[in-house]
């Protein structure tokens, strides 16, 4: 670096450095642009994220049924949830149905995992709790109307069935098993002794069901024959999940899996309707930016143009003062924009945990390109206040008076 | 021979003759005052010589050279090469300090050297204050920072736009003192005022009214 380019860098040094109070006012608006851009950048980005998880208190958005008829095994269902990235699956059920009686009358006992059934369905409303053991049983609204049943209350749904030689009937008391005399074949009425834990309120099908776990219904029914649903909630856009499905349905023999068209088709609605609106804010906020940016540096370079046409009258050429000006505006981009990449996630952090109750996920391309729009922004808008006042008559602006 | 020559110099703005067929000659190492009322066509005349404008009909005779017709990049050239400014304002960049300020001039001629810089500003008797901003001197200091910054490329001429107009009468006495020692060493100058004492202390005065030379006059008193 020779001794020119060493005075180059001390001119704009000092400017930035000595005009503190100038400088602060356009580096104010290069940084508030900057937040502003950076800030809703990882909004746009991160509300597919946000919102997706959002819409998973809707419940699952994908159902595997079996495509055969009989039941998903837990292979299947394990090869299955592997095609969904693991960031994105949020939880996935299975159920198991059975017919019995209780007092005498058919219901459907539904057996499932009570450890995931909220993470599919959220919005399920339980006056109680959710079964934690064995014995417990959450009751769906309508059997419980029915057979006036409250939270703590006893039921006894009975299993009957003759009993075949195959069978392991060790599960089975001894009282339970039965003879007909006039064929001398033998029955059993096997009973599920259950606790309410909770009442299931949902507006719903699932009012009509007495839930249990999968481990009281395969001791029940004496059978462990997999399960007939699986109930899956992905936080991934419709378009993904149609990927992941397709996946499944040719790779994973057995298995059906679809889409939960009211759930997906809805949420892939809002969801580009919302982030429409997010880019148009984005676009907007970002044209008034550059004009605020714009007008204060032409501001800021106009009020110079004395010094400019000085300069001029000790010689510079255009291109001189054309590269010390724009070379301040560029380093005040590059301060800007750094600082206000910063800001604007720490901006959208706030905006994304007062919206969404989550934090912004931290995009670190978000950093360069806020800092490379900051400078360019910066510099065009100091090169048009720039050009015209290298057009400035010296012999004017430096007269006397 | 003349460093300068005007010959036949008009400027004319609209219907108002700023200069009128003016015609001046300026010898190597000449002091000259140019004098006259407001309006008289000083700062017109001072601009034409500086190559900070063109007259409309003329021709300006530089070392030899016709620079009327240069084109505006020749005449910064031109410009930046052979004349130094000191004006009545000062001028200086505010937030450079006042070594900086003179390395300016340097930076936009050729290289900038501190060391060169600094003695121009001893040369002025302002060494001590070089590291100071223009705000923190008074305008007899800005002045002479101003003229160490017209000095540092050793240029053929000085032009002077009243450069003791804001000035007291000391600060005054101290930049005559500094044009007189210039003037010994050779440096041509021209200095534009309206005040009397600082006219009479030129080898030669040339008073100009309503865009023409009324009197180039010998200072009869003028001390070497």
């Amino acid at each position: 670096m020779n001794k020119k380019h060493r005075m180059f860098i001390r001119m704009v040094m000092a400017s930035l450095l000595r005009r503190r109070s100038r400088m602060i006012v356009a580096l104010l608006a290069i940084v508030v642009g900057a937040t502003i851009l950076s800030g809703l950048g990882m909004i746009y980005y991160d509300v597919p994220r946000q919102m997706s998880a959002q819409f998973r208190s809707y419940g699952a958005n994908v159902i595997l049924t079996p495509s055969d008829g009989t039941a998903l095994k837990d292979s299947a269902v394990n090869q299955s949830m592997a095609f969904f990235p693991s960031e994105q699956l949020e939880g996935y059920t299975p159920y198991r149905y059975e017919n019995t009686k209780l007092h005498n009358l058919p219901v459907t006992l539904a057996g499932t995992d009570f450890a995931s059934v909220l993470k599919t369905s959220p919005y399920w409303h339980i006056a109680g709790t959710l079964p934690n053991q064995n014995g417990q049983t959450l009751v769906g609204k309508h059997i419980a109307e029915q057979f006036g049943l409250r939270v703590g209350d006893s039921l006894e749904p009975i299993n009957s069935f003759e009993v075949t030689e195959d069978m392991d009937v060790t599960a089975l008391l001894p009282e339970e098993v039965y003879t007909d005399p006039a064929t001398g074949e033998r029955y059993c009425d096997h009973i599920l002794s259950l606790t309410v834990a909770g009442i299931l309120e949902t507006g719903g099908s699932e009012e009509d069901y007495i839930y249990v776990t999968l481990s009281d219904l395969k001791d029940f029914t004496l059978t462990d024959r997999g399960y007939d649903i699986v109930e899956v909630s992905a936080a991934a856009r419709e378009d993904a999940l149609k990927g992941y499905l397709t996946a499944i349905n040719q790779q994973v023999s057995g298995v059906s899996a679809k889409v939960v068209k009211r759930v997906t088709a809805s949420e892939s609605t809002v969801l580009s309707k919302l982030e429409s609106l997010v880019l148009i804010v984005t676009i907007v906020v970002l044209a008034l930016t550059m004009i605020c940016v714009a007008t204060t540096m032409m501001a800021v370079i106009t009020e110079r143009r004395r010094e400019i046409g000085l300069r001029k009258a000790l010689g510079a050429l255009d291109s001189s003062i054309v590269a010390e000006f724009l070379s301040e505006g560029l380093v005040l981009g590059g301060i800007g924009g750094l600082i206000g990449s910063i800001l604007g996630y720490l901006f959208a952090d706030v905006v994304s945990m007062n919206v969404f109750s989550s934090a912004i996920t931290f995009r670190p391309l978000l950093l360069p390109i806020t800092i490379v729009v900051s400078v360019v922004v910066t510099g065009l808008a100091c090169l048009i206040p720039i050009r015209s006042a290298v057009d400035v008559d010296p012999a004017l602006v430096l007269k006397g008076e | 021979m003349s460093l300068l020559e005007l010959k036949d110099i008009s400027k004319i703005y609209g219907n108002l003759h700023a200069l009128d067929h003016v015609n001046l000659t300026v010898d190597q190492g000449e002091w000259i005052a140019i004098m006259g009322p407001s309006g008289s066509g000083k700062s017109t005349m001072m601009n034409i010589i500086s190559c900070m404008d063109k007259p409309t009909t003329g021709q300006v005779i530089f070392d030899g050279r016709d620079i009327t017709k240069d084109s505006r990049r020749k005449l910064t050239e031109f410009h930046r090469d052979k004349i130094g400014l000191v004006f009545q304002q000062f001028h200086l960049i505010n937030y450079l300090n006042a070594v900086e300020n003179v390395m300016v001039a340097q930076y936009y001629h050729s290289m900038p050297d501190e060391k060169e810089a600094l003695e121009a500003l001893e040369r002025v008797g302002l060494k001590d204050r070089a590291k100071h901003l223009p705000s923190q001197l008074s305008g007899g200091e800005q002045q002479r920072v101003c003229i160490a910054r017209a000095l540092i490329n050793s240029p053929s001429l000085i032009l002077a736009d009243e450069p003791t107009g804001n000035l007291d009468e000391a600060n005054e006495n101290i930049v005559l003192d500094l044009f007189r020692q210039l003037h010994k060493e050779g440096t041509s100058l021209i200095v534009v005022t309206h005040d009397p004492e600082v006219g009479e202390v030129a080898q030669r005065i040339v008073r100009l009214e309503h865009g023409k030379i009324a009197s180039d006059k010998k200072n009869e008193q003028f001390a070497e």
